[in-house]
């Protein structure tokens, strides 16, 4: 089982959301654009420095890093 | 649609015959080319984050019965954040609207329909407009409509905006909704455990008599044990009930591991899930458009290459820009010229004829003479928008925008500004933090606008000959530099506040429609010209009375020169303190080109002669100086405009004087700076 934060998973790498973490604000917002457990995300593109492109479903997402740091997904390897 | 007829809908606000139909979606889905199918109107389709900010409304006839549109601002769901979607939200909730259109995105569906489920939830007449509906048979997906209504429990009806299919259908079905009795809202399984939480809410509701206005206490229910702000605000009067709520979303917390509104967000998706499964099937794998725009996406946003691409793309938009307006704006100062000629020779009264020419013509000349570039400016940058690729760009540069305390949405106010500060100003209402909002404004009038590059050309060329590029360059450089450190300053002392975070949508890339574009560029040109033309038009005219009074007496002695003279000493230990000087920088305050034409006036030249006049009366190091102040010294009246607008009085004010300071300081640095280096 290899759970992570989503900001550490390679461009290319898939996961499946596990917790969206916090309260409030951004968290709401994330629910919105389909951040919710159970959800499948790629990651398009990651340069661990700056925010990150994620896909989900058939939408593209620019998503900061402190907040990528708070979504924690599963690795689906292979 | 004539501005006449709009504003003659917004007067009739009470008619009780008129049946009002508004527009809710995600960002880029085509509510607004669906707004301009239904009514005709022109109207703008927004593509970075929030761009359709204003509530606009249209009209239209059917069957002898008028109908009123609204198009909302984009949103997500009903959880809004940003001002413009709190703008949306609100006018879901008032129940304003006798049937909402939710105009949805075909190609993902599921994210949509977010929002049309929480429609659902409310009970309101819902009609779906099931848009985009070519890409998405492109994409091999075939989706079983009337299915899809059965099971959303709303009439669905598949468009294609761009192509104008399927809007008589939608008016149809729309109108024949409005006149149903308003239905039973539909109820979602949210799970055991969280049904029971909202049992007992609905139970507390009943028990304490809450006004519900029109809502089911299921919804109320629904809303408190998600933790919405606007609803606790609103029930502020029972505590025990918000008390009950988050004890409720903490017991589920408890019990789950997860809290209330995920929790509320997952049933949600969960009834999406099964919709889909039943109603859509995909014909091919994910499509090969998708794979293209990834691709797209990791060259334009890669570490090495996105920077230069973008700085490419932006050379393109300005060069594009002047090279058009150059010639237009000849014909437009040429014309305006020879008009105020004509008058000059027709009206007896000198006096009169000289402020028909100079004062009223030239006054409208001058705010006529940014049309060319305004417009193109904006049909350049529409198209960036309308593509998607203004939304990479933001991601982009969030990276250097966060180290500076700002954040990355900051960044396209901040590039507008180099065509124009006004636009840029208004673009900052795609921000929703206000704190991240107010600092962006604040700084925009830092960054230098072609208008002040007037100044520079004439004040480089005329003392640093071949290396007068150089210089020119210098100022945009310093331009930066100010504008990032006024950023970081202002953000340290004023602004101490928690940054939003940065969560954008990248939308799909399309190819903009000439028909879009052109709309786009219309509106926001306009609504420039509207605001800040009046402004800029009534200080031309002040100012001509002010040059030309009292009669007889002109340049030194009229009331601006004397003006001048009283000011000028201020500007000594900065190397101009010339009355002349002073008056163009007076003259600048209502647009920073005219301290060109204000210094030729003042001088009695023609331009021409104007840089040995120059030369004349300042140095290198003075005139360096000069172009520094013009650079700083206070927002254009149009901009101090918007910034009103945008903002209020206080931070107007409060702009226009931090400018002036250090725009004095920066110059008297730089002048005894030199000075003391033997610059000279």
């Amino acid at each position: 089982m290899k759970v992570l934060p989503l900001g550490m998973l390679q461009p290319g790498e898939e996961g499946v959301v596990k917790d969206v973490g916090g309260r409030g604000g951004p968290h709401c917002r994330l629910a919105a654009l389909g951040f919710v457990p159970g959800k499948k995300v790629r990651v398009v593109q990651n340069q661990f420095c700056g925010p990150l492109i994620i896909a989900l479903g058939d939408g593209r997402l620019a998503l900061g890093r402190g907040l990528a740091h708070k979504i924690l997904v599963e690795r689906i390897d292979g | 649609m004539s501005g006449a007829i709009l504003q003659a809908v917004k007067n009739e606000m009470g008619r009780p015959a008129q049946v009002v139909l508004a527009l809710a979606g995600n960002p880029n889905v085509g509510k607004t080319c669906v707004f301009n199918n239904l009514t005709g109107a022109r109207q703008y389709v927004g593509n970075w984050p929030g761009v359709t900010v204003e509530k606009k409304e249209g009209e239209l006839f059917h069957a002898g019965e008028q109908v009123r549109v609204v198009d909302l601002p984009g949103i997500y769901g009903l959880g809004a954040h940003a001002v413009d979607e709190l703008i949306a939200r609100d006018f879901i909730l008032s129940g304003a609207a006798d049937v909402i259109i939710n105009v949805v995105d075909a190609t993902n569906l599921e994210r949509n329909l977010y929002l049309t489920v929480q429609l659902m939830e409310m009970g309101t007449r819902v009609v779906v407009a099931l848009n985009i509906m070519d890409e998405a048979a492109a994409k091999g997906l075939k989706i079983d409509v009337p299915k899809l209504g059965a099971l959303l429990g709303v009439p669905v009806v598949p468009t294609v905006a761009t192509k104008k299919q399927g809007m008589a259908e939608l008016l149809t079905v729309a109108l024949r909704q409005a006149r149903e009795e308003k239905k039973r809202e539909r109820v979602i399984y949210y799970g055991k455990e969280v049904e029971e939480e909202l049992s007992r809410l609905e139970a507390l509701i009943g028990e304490q008599g809450v006004p519900l206005e029109g809502f089911s206490s299921r919804w109320v229910a629904v809303k408190l044990l998600e933790g919405d702000k606007q609803v606790e605000r609103q029930l502020s009067a029972y505590p025990a009930l918000l008390e009950a709520a988050r004890k409720g979303a903490a017991r589920l917390e408890k019990l789950t591991g997860e809290d209330a509104e995920t929790l509320i967000a997952e049933g949600r998706y969960g009834f999406i899930a099964g919709l889909v499964k039943e109603t859509v099937t995909r014909q091919r794998p994910v499509a090969e458009k998708a794979v293209l725009s990834d691709k797209i996406d990791r060259v334009v946003t890669h570490r090495v290459l996105g920077i230069p691409i973008f700085f490419g793309a932006m050379w393109a938009v300005f060069k594009f820009t002047f090279w058009l307006s150059e010639p237009l704006v000849g014909y437009t100062e040429s014309f305006f010229a020879w008009l105020g000629a004509v008058a000059a020779k027709v009206i007896p009264h000198d006096l009169l004829a000289s402020f028909v020419s100079e004062g009223l013509i030239g006054g409208v000349g001058s705010v006529l003479v940014f049309v060319p570039p305004i417009f193109l400016l904006f049909l350049a940058l529409s198209f960036l928008e309308d593509s998607g690729y203004m939304a990479r760009a933001a991601y982009l540069m969030d990276r250097l925008m966060h180290a500076l305390g700002l954040h990355g949405k900051s960044f396209i106010p901040l590039v507008v500004g180099f065509g124009c500060n006004v636009p840029a100003i208004m673009a900052t209402r795609t921000l929703e933090n206000r704190r991240d909002r107010l600092l962006t404004l604040l700084i925009v009038p830092f960054i230098t606008c072609p208008a002040r590059l007037s100044v520079y050309v004439l004040f480089a060329g005329a003392f640093f000959g071949a290396r007068q590029g150089l210089v020119v360059f210098s100022l945009y450089f310093l331009s930066i530099v100010f504008a990032l450190l006024a950023g970081l300053f202002l953000k340290t002392l004023l602004f101490k506040g928690e940054q939003a975070p940065f969560v954008m949508e990248l939308p799909p890339y399309r190819l903009p429609t000439l028909r879009g574009m052109l709309i786009h560029m219309w509106n926001r040109g306009s609504s420039f010209i509207r605001k800040a033309g009046t402004v800029i038009f009534g200080v031309v005219v002040i100012v001509w009375l002010l040059a030309h009074l009292p009669p007889g007496t002109a340049a030194e002695q009229s009331f601006i020169g004397r003006l001048g003279q009283a000011i000028a000493p201020i500007y000594a230990p900065c190397g101009f303190g010339t009355w002349e000087a002073a008056v163009a920088l007076l003259f600048g305050i209502l647009a920073k080109e005219s301290v060109v034409g204000t210094l030729g006036t003042v001088y009695g030249v023609e331009e021409a002669g104007l840089k040995t006049a120059l030369q004349h009366h300042f140095t290198p190091l003075s005139a360096y100086a000069f172009m520094v102040m013009t650079l700083l010294y206070i927002p254009c009246v149009a901009t101090v405009a918007a910034i009103k607008r945008e903002a209020g009085w206080r931070w107007a004010i409060f702009a226009v004087a931090y400018a002036l300071a250090i725009g004095w300081v920066a110059a008297f640095l730089i002048y005894q700076g030199g000075r003391l280096l033997g610059l000279g």
